[in-house]
This record gives C-alpha cells, sequence and structure tokens, in this order.
C-alpha cells in the first residue's frame, strides 16, 4: 500500500500500525504527536491504529517559535 | 530592606493553570543556535516559552532538538498555532500541540497561543477565523491564549467567546515598531480590565507582537498591560543575552510605574525647587 507521511510517498509491502510506523523513523519515544487524515491519533491509541492505502500522516514535534 | 523587597514585589499573574511571576513571556524562534536560545532564556527571566509545531524530519539527520535545550521543569511551553491561515487548522495544531504537552507533563498542557493569521505579508490576524477557532478551542477543553489585533471590539469579543486572555499586537509581528496604537491599546485595557466599562481588573491582557526595544515594552506595561509576549527584539538583537536582559528590566520597570501611578502630564512647567527663599531676581516680581 502507499501512503503519505509529511508530504512524501512511502511504499509498504506489509500491514503497518502508527505505532510500526513511528519506530521506523526512530520516533517512538520522541515528544511527537500524530494526525492520519487531518484527525488526531492520541498515543495511547498508535499499536492499535493501522494504516490503510491512501492515509495521510503528518508526524509533528515543537520547534523554535514566537 | 524589608521596604526595599516590598515596593520591587512583582505580583504573581494567573493565566488559567499557570500562575507566572515574571510578567515576560519570550518566543523560541529565530536564534542562531540553540545554545544562544537557552542563555537568552535564562537572561530574560521569563517563565513562559512559546514554540511552535512543525513536521518532524524523516529523512536527514534529525541531530538536536529544540527540547534538549528547553528545561521543562523550569519552563512552561505555550505552543502557539503559528502558520495557520484558517480555524480549522488552528485548531489542529492546537490539538497535536497538545498532544505533545502531554507527553511530557508540562502545566500547560492544555494551553495554546491561537494565531490565525489574514496573509503571511501583514502576519496580522483575521478575525473571523480567530474568533472561530476560540470558540472551538475553548469548548475543547483549551486555555485560549489569544493573538489579535489591536481593535478593542474584537478583543471584546474573543474575551466574550471564553479566552483565558487577550493579547494584542502593538505592531505587526516582527516588524520592530513597538506599540504602533498607545489610544487603541488603551482602550483595550479599559474595556477589558476596568468594572466602569464592564471589564474585570484580574482580566489578563498580554501585549503581543511588534515590540523592538526595552521602552517598547515599558509602555506595554505603563499603559497597564500585564505582561508582553515577544521574540524577533531578542533573537535578532546583535547581543540577544544582553538585549534579553534589557527587556527583563524593561518589563519590571513597567510594571511598577504603573502601579505607582504616574503625574499627570500639563502644558507647563512646575518648579521642582520652591521659589521661597531665593535670593535671586524672578521674573514677574
Amino acid at each position: 500500500m502507499k501512503i503519505t507521511v509529511n508530504g512524501e510517498e512511502l511504499t509498504l509491502d506489509t500491514p503497518c500500525t502508527v505505532a510500526q510506523l513511528m519506530r521506523r523513523y526512530d520516533l517512538a519515544d520522541t515528544a511527537s504527536a500524530v494526525e492520519v487524515n487531518r484527525q488526531l491519533v492520541p498515543k495511547q491509541q498508535h499499536p492499535e491504529r493501522a494504516l490503510a492505502d491512501g492515509d495521510t500522516v503528518e508526524i509533528v514535534t515543537l520547534v523554535g517559535g514566537g | 530592606m524589608a521596604q526595599q523587597l516590598e515596593v520591587n514585589l512583582v505580583e504573581p499573574l494567573q493565566l488559567g493553570p499557570v500562575t507566572i511571576t515574571s510578567r515576560l513571556i519570550v518566543g523560541t524562534g529565530k536564534y542562531e543556535t540553540y545554545e544562544i536560545m537557552a542563555e537568552a532564556l535564562d537572561a530574560s527571566g521569563a517563565e513562559v516559552v512559546t514554540v511552535a509545531i512543525r513536521r518532524e524530519r524523516l529523512l536527514d539527520e534529525r541531530g538536536r532538538s529544540l527540547l534538549d535545550f528547553i528545561d521543562t521543569d523550569r519552563y512552561t511551553i505555550l505552543p502557539n498555532t503559528a502558520g495557520c491561515f484558517s480555524a480549522p487548522d488552528a485548531v489542529r495544531v492546537a490539538r497535536l500541540g497538545r498532544e505533545i504537552l502531554q507527553q511530557l507533563d508540562n502545566p500547560g498542557k492544555d494551553w495554546v497561543k491561537l494565531e490565525v493569521l489574514g496573509d503571511k505579508e501583514t502576519l496580522l490576524p483575521d478575525p473571523v477565523g480567530t474568533l472561530e477557532a476560540c470558540r472551538e478551542l475553548v469548548a475543547d477543553g483549551f486555555t485560549v491564549m489569544c493573538y489579535t489585533s489591536d481593535d478593542p471590539i474584537m478583543a471584546v469579543r474573543i474575551r466574550d467567546a471564553g479566552a483565558t486572555s487577550v493579547m494584542p499586537a502593538g505592531s505587526p509581528i516582527g516588524c520592530g515598531r513597538g506599540i504602533a496604537n498607545h489610544a487603541a491599546i488603551a482602550m483595550i485595557l479599559q474595556m477589558l480590565k476596568d468594572r466602569d466599562h464592564g471589564g474585570n481588573p484580574d482580566y489578563p491582557v498580554i501585549v503581543d507582537a511588534g515590540v523592538g526595544t526595552p521602552s517598547d515594552v515599558t509602555i506595554a506595561m505603563e499603559l497597564g498591560s500585564d505582561g508582553v509576549l515577544l521574540n524577533t527584539g531578542i533573537a535578532h538583537a546583535k547581543d540577544p543575552l544582553r538585549m534579553a536582559a534589557a527587556m527583563r528590566a524593561a518589563c519590571e520597570a513597567g510594571y511598577l510605574g504603573y502601579r505607582a501611578g504616574r503625574i499627570a502630564k500639563r502644558l507647563f512647567a512646575t518648579a521642582s525647587t520652591p521659589w521661597a527663599g531665593a535670593i535671586t531676581h524672578l521674573p514677574g516680581e
């Protein structure tokens, strides 16, 4: 299946949850937040939230700002 | 000595669930390095610092992150919705910020500095989108610190929508022109804080944006603002650390000056030294 993560296309050969995606990017333990198709997925739901073909994922963190 | 301490006392400011003593809130953007930022935050005396929400970098080397340089036991993090040009986007970003702050267990986890901007050139707030987002976030349990223009009627509307604090711009974000319209800020302060104008003295009003110099901060505080929020004025100063210290002193000066009660302005002079006993010839006598 094909999903979009932070604007980049990603092809996955096997089913994938949000938690697995976060591990793939080494972001499992960082202070970040995830949206799938513009809906927030709280961290406690990452292990059971399966991704589907065409999903758009945003992974965000804190940066400097005013 | 005891009296000295008392006259310098800065009363705590209650912003929803967060109590602060320093009336200066500073941003964490635009610094040349994280190290300079961390030192400038320290020198500013701020207890609340603003941050933004942006995409994680996935492909390049991530390296150091902002949070490595902010002591979350010392500072309360106030996430903003900078870069949002519609109410739905601002609500999304606010929720993402809350999700991150919950992981950090920071005291400000349910608050947000709401910005819904009109365009990239002026960075002035979109009043319609701001009000819409404010209502939705309040209903969702957020403590909303709401950035707005210096329009007094809009300020009242935002307060009525349930914002915890109204934060009018002195002038456009990052422009360094200070308080462009003193009368508008003074009017907002009267309408939100003065009982004779339907206000509440405990309702916090914080001047946000446009501040370039320490005197701008002092003017905002002398007008009766509860605090000042700034970023570029420190981050882009030639010496950010010295400017952070200056902004801190300026904020305290304005705070104390306002509470001390200024003298009335007069067109003509009034002598500080008595005429009585003068040995000189006084004109007209």
